[in-house]
């Protein structure tokens, strides 16, 4: 960046216009606030409205940690946190959820519950929830400003009749403060329990769609659904009802990602949150020093095997039977 | 008896409208179209009471101002003056002032109304039972067992096979359409239902199914209704006093058999005498 170039890429007006329709956002519990939502040197949809927030908000000294899917190295995150890095020069990235004091993510909230210190910003593709049932935004307006969902519900309904329960996994509607209902961006359901009496302020910016909104700290943030068929969480349980869990960390209480394992070809698991599934490896330290122990004992037993006096095989010095003959001998014997 | 609703003067007028409006138009006239100044006068001064478990007939030509009627009382449009009370559950209503939220919220709860094209009051995107649902839902019924057993309840009660209730409302034929809208406007009780031109298209035998079920509906649950149509059998069937309208100006109104038989004004002695 050159000396004369704005600190946060954003001119001055831009960050206060961002920053004054943030304060309405936080005002009005999920109302979308329009804003003017500025060009950016990137393809509106590739999280322009997360990127022009964390701009406006962004200090000197203050940390970053920008996350794609859970992961703090997705080509998402790792180039909007370089832009970050370049326009803003004095801040402090990181990947440790702890240290953040600013963290912009897409479609995962960090499995460590976040602080009253901590913001969240997620960005948005669609912010209108009722988008799938009203095609006209003036209607939808009046339908938002009435708290009229029911079409909404209509669809869980419809769900249900068809599938015996409510299918859907991602931006899942949630009404805010017993009023609008937001689109909480492409978060799993997962996620959505977190946005409840959220000690962060969480804030949603939708550049294409240039709307704001945010579920402000010690919000009510309820899951529409019905009384009988209530909201519930993707469950990560095996055919035989145990609780999957990550591969890596071991962890039980995580939300998964599901790979196919390129060698064996066999589905794995592993943490979705990057960050956390790092946290819990380090944690696990009696484990890790029950496998250190045994990663130890092995390669001792190598060194025994490759030290084996008069021989070149270790077979051999082990007293294994090689040949079939050999093996009918012992078998025999 | 107890009044349900109390309508007095309601007006509605199409363009800018000017002072010589009302007094240019009508059926002296013989135009709904104000001279000075083009606009239309879809329907002026009209004044009535309704009690429980009444029906009022509003009957007149095409264009007479019946629709646009009960469209200002449904509030799915706004009227140019006048007003109307809803009586309901110890309570008046002025209709005309309440906000756009409370509106909707009285035609969510406590009015019912039948189109006479399916298409205006069904949802033909989600199933037969999804539409009734959407009424219940509105209405702040948030039980889906609930929801299903009151579907299931008004579609065997309007004679839609149940079985169906999951299917779209674009496989039924017309007078099912009819039926699963009749239910669906059913489906919060309402006190008032409004029932326009709701037989017209239907072949005769329907028709009659359908005119037997509101009239059950009207004996078992006291719903007051008011009945819009341009066809004297159904108003002989259904109404208990009529309303006869001619270019937005109520003609003449009394009990339906004083009407039929003694017609007063020149309008309703043709209309009485061209009935097959």
């Amino acid at each position: 960046m050159s000396a004369n170039e704005q600190f946060g890429f954003l001119d001055e007006y831009a960050k206060k216009e961002i920053r004054r329709t943030t304060l309405k956002a936080v005002a009005i519990p999920g109302y979308q606030v329009p804003y003017s939502s500025r060009e950016m040197p990137m393809g509106r949809g590739f999280g322009t409205g997360g990127l022009q927030l964390t701009l406006a908000l962004i200090g000197h000294g203050e940390t970053l940690k920008v996350i794609d899917q859970g992961a703090d190295d997705s080509v998402n995150a790792v180039n909007l946190r370089d832009f970050i890095e370049m326009t803003c020069p004095g801040i402090n990235t990181t990947t440790l959820t702890d240290e953040a004091d600013l963290i912009q993510s897409r479609h995962r909230i960090p499995e460590k519950p976040l602080r009253e210190d901590q913001l969240l910003v997620l960005q948005v593709p669609y912010p209108d929830p009722l988008v799938v049932v009203e095609a006209s935004e003036d209607k939808r307006k009046v339908l938002h400003g009435e708290a009229d969902y029911s079409r909404l519900l209509v669809k869980l309904y419809e769900d249900i009749v068809k599938f015996k329960e409510i299918t859907i996994s991602h931006r899942y509607p949630t009404r805010i403060n017993d009023h609008y209902v937001i689109d909480p961006s492409p978060i799993p359901r997962w996620d959505v329990p977190k946005l409840h009496n959220s000690k962060a302020l969480v804030l949603l910016g939708a550049g294409r769609e240039k709307k704001i909104y945010a579920v402000p700290p010690y919000t009510r943030a309820i899951p529409l659904a019905f009384q009988d068929v209530p909201f519930r969480v993707e469950n990560f349980y095996d055919a035989k009802g145990n609780r999957r869990t990550c591969q890596r960390c071991n962890c039980d209480t995580s939300f998964l990602d599901e790979y196919i394992d390129s060698e064996s070809g066999n589905k794995i698991y592993r943490c979705s949150d990057a960050d956390w599934c790092e946290e819990q490896l380090s944690k696990n330290v009696s484990e890790k020093q029950l496998h250190e122990k045994v990663m130890l004992d092995e390669q001792a037993y190598d060194r025994q095997v490759e030290t084996a006096p008069s021989s070149e095989n270790a077979y051999q010095a082990l007293d294994v039977p090689q040949s079939a003959d050999e093996i009918q001998g012992v078998i025999n014997a | 008896m107890h009044k349900v609703l109390e309508v007095s003067g309601l007006s509605k007028r199409y363009g800018e409208g000017c002072p010589s409006c009302f007094e240019k138009t009508g059926p002296e006239f013989d135009t709904n179209i104000c001279p000075d100044c083009g606009s239309v006068v879809a329907a002026h001064n009209l004044s009535f009471d309704l009690y429980q478990g009444e029906i009022l007939g509003i009957m007149g030509e095409s264009g007479s101002g019946k629709s646009t009627a009960v469209k200002c009382l449904f509030f799915d449009q706004e009227p140019t003056g006048g007003s109307a009370t809803f009586y309901d559950q110890d309570q008046a209503y002025p209709l005309f002032s309440l906000n756009k939220a409370q509106q909707r919220r009285l035609s969510n709860h406590r009015f019912g109304m039948v189109y006479q094209n399916p298409h205006l009051g069904l949802n033909f995107d989600i199933s037969a039972g999804g539409n009734i649902a959407e009424r219940l839902l509105m209405s702040g019924v948030d039980h889906y067992g609930d929801i299903r057993q009151r579907a299931i309840d008004l579609l065997s009660r309007t004679e839609v096979l149940t079985q169906r209730i999951d299917e779209l409302p674009k496989n039924f034929s017309g007078g099912m359409q009819q039926r699963v809208q009749i239910a669906k406007a059913l489906a919060t009780n309402p006190p008032l239902l409004f029932l326009d031109e709701v037989t017209t298209g239907l072949d005769l035998s329907v028709q009659a199914a359908i005119l037997d079920l509101i009239l059950e509906i009207q004996h078992q649950e006291k719903t007051s209704m008011i009945v819009v149509t341009h066809d004297l059998g159904v108003i002989r069937l259904l109404a208990d006093r009529t309303l006869v309208m001619k270019y937005g100006r109520v003609i003449e109104s009394g009990l339906t058999d004083q009407i039929l038989e003694d017609p007063q004004h020149a309008y309703t002695q043709r209309l009485v005498a061209s009935a097959l």
